[in-house]
């Protein structure tokens, strides 16, 4: 049985009188491609925002293969392992692609200010490395012949993809996707599964990723959660899912 | 070779450093003739070069709004004009003193201010160099508004010119690096950064104090160039004025920063008679940048000596900041 | 215990001028989210106009009152066209540049025209105090107070009740909606710039008369003391503007008395430090979270 990669307990957020996540307890094994769906404002980016050290919970507490993350701070828990892509697209817009890479490989590959200052040999076999690594990234990506481009000057689909290269950068063993097929036409959306299974293999990722497009979601994870009202009301293969009635509800929005 | 980025990236700004070096060394071979007029503009120079060049590292680089640069200033400034009177230290480790409490308190200070963003942060930073000038009012051993005087007068052009082309070479070192970009990335999306790994309070206390480190060396050779300061010498004024070169250069560019000094400089000089119209035109000038070219005269760019003389072809390569 | 009560007076009398103040820049940083660095020069400006008003053309006080308030109104939309309107969607960094700029402008512009040495001005209410239980209560202070506690009902009734007030708020709560409400929202924004403006220059008429020394820069220190205390009492609130502003007063004066004049000022922006860092919404505004 594959170990637990990621366990959230009792999760509750509160925002001033608003109850966005509800005591939300979930696992995530080593290995997994679990989807996180739910109507809109149903607390999805919220939980997101907790798992990576955005919003500190109001209760409950986040575990990263059995250590306490939920007190750290964001950049802290990026370098435990968990990394993310936003929903509205937050890259560093007037840096070059290459830059908003070889920014994410800042914290496994810096070394001490005194070696940039001095331009010591360190410095450059360091800065070769990063650059030689963000360059084989945004190769996988599609995004080589890019590298100099301003990042706010990339198409829609290539912005998307890049702020997963970015997020890889890190060396996640979790990789939280928020809504990546957002604002793609079919034929990317297409490629951008393929990309997922792709990098889901090379690097060993356990994915969770928020997604509104059924067919991706349903086609991708193994596992589906469903939120509602910050409520979890269900948690299971996609074919389960499809059948659940509280689900089925929640999507309709009827009293049934 | 040609394909090695590192060394690639090293090229340009080797170029800039070069030009920056060669200017700066000429002026220094012609100091030795100028009369003291001209080398009193040229110590002023080079330290206003000093200021707005480590201003732009907490406002352009960082993206950090401070309004509190003169207050640094003049903590270097008493700090190292009282080690030199009081304790007979030489200029060169007076100014190092000044630097290092400048520097500290920009730790200090920062640490808590640093959690404030955008404007909220401009007027905590304009609120600490206020109440920095207020103790320099206050306390006897400053010799309060009267101002301080009997500073030796120890600080040459070549000096100012040496701790200039320091700071320079300190900016534009950082910049290139993994510890520039992730200065960079605060400025750019500072939630995005965090997610990314980098440690942007840490970061962000780095400028500052690195920043405000400079700010104390500039302030002393400010001291031991005047031979005497007052606080009226360190008022918020002085803080835009720095600003303005910033901002005027192209918030981000270090060669901007250095140019539009240059320029501020002289062009009051060569204004003389217009003394009164002096300020006018110098906040006219302000909100015209702001108007029609927010990004100042260079943008984040920097000046590549191959591209103004175009001798050699850069091949399309952009490498901006 | 006679001096307390008596600096309280005068600290109120302060207070009432601040608060006036920091209603500008309030109403204007909750409609656009800009901190109006201008706004203490408009103050400036009302003195001087309520300076020549009641001098060169001899006009009565009252008069000399709604022209300080007329003009720098017209100033304030002014200024918010040419410089601050272009830059409506430009990073606030720039705007603030710029309001730096606009602040710098008028203070030199000032010391062209009217020459940087202090005028006085005309005592046009007797100083002779009252006694109220041993605490003096100057006639000038009663007519700030009144003026300056009139003007906030004013206000309030205009913000409360009436059609403009409403767009006014509708406006700082959210732009685009209220512009898909069909309110002329560039309007609006005039229309606070004014307002705002014209109680800067009622509050530059008040000081004038309690405080009878003007200058070109005597807006700098009020106007970012006014600012202090706007954000003390929660930007853009205006109960809170008002509020900062008569605490703000309170403490100057209770400081000037009991510790020394010249640390006044570092009390202030020690004040604001503070409340920056413990509640930056300010006393009775409400706090904002970004959204990711």
């Amino acid at each position: 049985m594959p170990a637990n990669l990621l366990e959230a307990r009792s999760l509750t957020m509160n925002f001033g009188g608003l109850t966005a996540v509800v005591n939300l307890s979930f696992q995530i094994l080593k290995g997994e491609l679990v989807g996180l769906i739910g109507p809109n404002g149903a607390g999805k980016t919220t939980v997101f925002n907790m798992l990576t050290g955005v919003y500190a919970p109001s209760e409950g507490s986040v575990y990263l293969e059995n250590e306490l993350v939920s007190s750290l701070k964001p950049h802290t828990i990026t370098q435990k392992g968990i990394a993310r892509t936003f929903q509205n697209i937050r890259l560093f817009n007037d840096l070059s692609v290459l830059d908003n890479v070889r920014i994410a490989f800042h914290s496994r590959s810096s070394f001490p200010i005194f070696d940039a200052v001095f331009l010591t040999p360190r410095f450059f076999k360091k800065e070769k490395a990063i650059y030689d690594n963000a360059m084989e990234l945004l190769g996988i990506f599609g995004l080589a012949d890019k590298k100099d481009e301003k990042a706010k000057n990339l198409s829609y689909g290539q912005m998307r993809r890049l702020e997963i290269a970015r997020a890889l950068a890190t060396n996640p063993k979790l990789l939280l996707l928020d809504e990546p097929a957002a604002g793609m036409n079919p034929q990317e959306t297409e490629e951008l599964t393929e990309l997922i299974t792709e990098i889901r293999e090379k690097f060993d990722l356990t994915i969770l990723l928020i997604e509104h497009d059924m067919s991706l979601v349903m086609k991708l994870c193994e596992r589906i959660m469903v939120l509602d009202y910050g409520i979890l009301i269900a948690n299971g293969t996609p074919d389960e899912v499809r059948a659940n009635r509280r689900v089925i509800e929640a999507y309709l929005g009827g009293d049934v | 070779m040609t394909n090695n980025p590192n060394k690639k990236n090293l090229d340009g700004y080797v170029t800039l450093i070069a030009v920056v070096v060669l200017v700066l060394l000429n002026v220094v071979l012609l100091a030795g003739k100028m009369p003291t007029y001209y080398t009193g503009i040229l110590r002023f120079m080079g330290i206003n070069i000093i200021l707005a060049v480590s201003l732009n590292l907490i406002n352009g680089i960082t993206g950090q709004f401070s309004l509190g640069h003169a207050g640094f200033m003049a903590v270097g400034a008493y700090v190292s004009a009282l080690v030199s009177i009081h304790l007979g230290w030489p200029l060169v480790f007076a100014l190092l003193a000044g630097a290092v409490a400048a520097s500290l308190l920009g730790i200090l200070i920062g640490l808590p201010t640093l959690r404030l963003r955008g404007d909220y942060l401009a007027i905590a930073t304009l609120g600490l160099g206020e109440i920095i000038r207020v103790v320099i009012l206050n306390l006897d051993i400053t010799k309060g508004a009267r101002g301080l005087g009997g500073i030796p007068r120890t600080t040459t052009v070549y000096l100012v010119e040496l701790f200039a082309i320091i700071t320079i070479l300190f900016t534009v070192n950082l910049m290139r690096s993994t510890h520039g970009r992730a200065l960079l990335s605060i400025r750019e999306d500072e939630i995005a950064a965090e997610a990314m790994g980098i440690n942007t309070t840490f970061y962000k206390v780095f400028a500052f104090s690195a920043g405000a480190f400079f700010a104390g060396i500039a302030g002393g050779l400010f001291a031991h160039s005047m031979g005497y300061i007052a606080p009226a010498n360190f008022e918020f004024m002085r803080s835009i004025e720095i600003l303005v070169m910033v901002v005027l250069g192209g918030l981000g560019s270090i060669t901007g920063s250095v140019i539009a000094t240059v320029v501020l400089t002289i062009l009051p000089e060569a204004l003389r008679g217009f003394a009164q119209y002096r300020m006018v035109l110098y906040s006219a000038m302000l909100i015209a940048i702001m108007l029609f070219r927010p990004s100042g005269l260079m943008g984040t760019r920097e000046l590549d000596v191959r591209q103004v003389l175009g001798i050699f072809k850069t091949g399309g390569e952009k490498d901006a900041s | 215990m006679g001096i307390l009560l008596q600096q309280i007076v005068n600290g109120i009398a302060l207070g009432s001028i601040y608060a006036l103040i920091a209603l500008g820049y309030t109403m204007v940083y909750g409609i656009i989210r800009l901190i109006n660095f201008a706004h203490g020069e408009i103050y400036m400006i009302g003195a001087f106009v309520g300076y020549f008003a009641l001098t060169a053309f001899g006009l009565p006080f009252w008069v000399s009152l709604l022209l300080a308030m007329v003009i720098p109104a017209l100033l304030g939309v002014l200024i918010e066209r040419v410089a601050y309107r272009p830059l409506r969607s430009s990073p606030s960094i720039t705007v603030l540049i710029t309001a730096i700029g606009v602040s710098l402008l008028l203070q030199n512009l000032a010391m062209l025209w009217f020459s940087p040495d202090p005028k006085t001005f005309p005592q046009i209410f007797t100083r002779a105090p009252f006694n109220i239980g041993g605490v003096r209560i100057t006639f000038p202070q009663v007519i700030v107070l009144a003026t300056s506690v009139l003007l906030m009902i004013g206000l309030n009734f205009m913000v409360q009740k009436t059609k403009i007030g409403k767009a006014m708020r509708a406006v700082s709560q959210d732009k685009e909606a209220a512009k898909l409400m069909g309110i002329d929202t560039d309007r609006i924004i005039s229309f606070t710039f004014a307002i705002g403006s014209a109680l800067a220059g009622a509050a530059g008429v008040m000081v004038g008369i309690i405080y009878p020394r003007i200058q070109p820069l005597m807006g700098t220190m009020p106007g970012l003391k006014a600012f202090v205390a706007a954000v003390f009492g929660g930007i853009g609130s205006i109960p809170g503007a008002m509020l900062g502003g008569v605490i703000m007063g309170l403490t100057e004066s209770l400081v000037t008395a009991y510790i020394s004049s010249t640390w006044r000022d570092a009390i202030a922006f020690s004040l604001l430090i503070i409340i920056l860092l413990v509640k930056p919404a300010g006393i009775l505004g409400k706090s904002t979270r970004e959204k990711v």
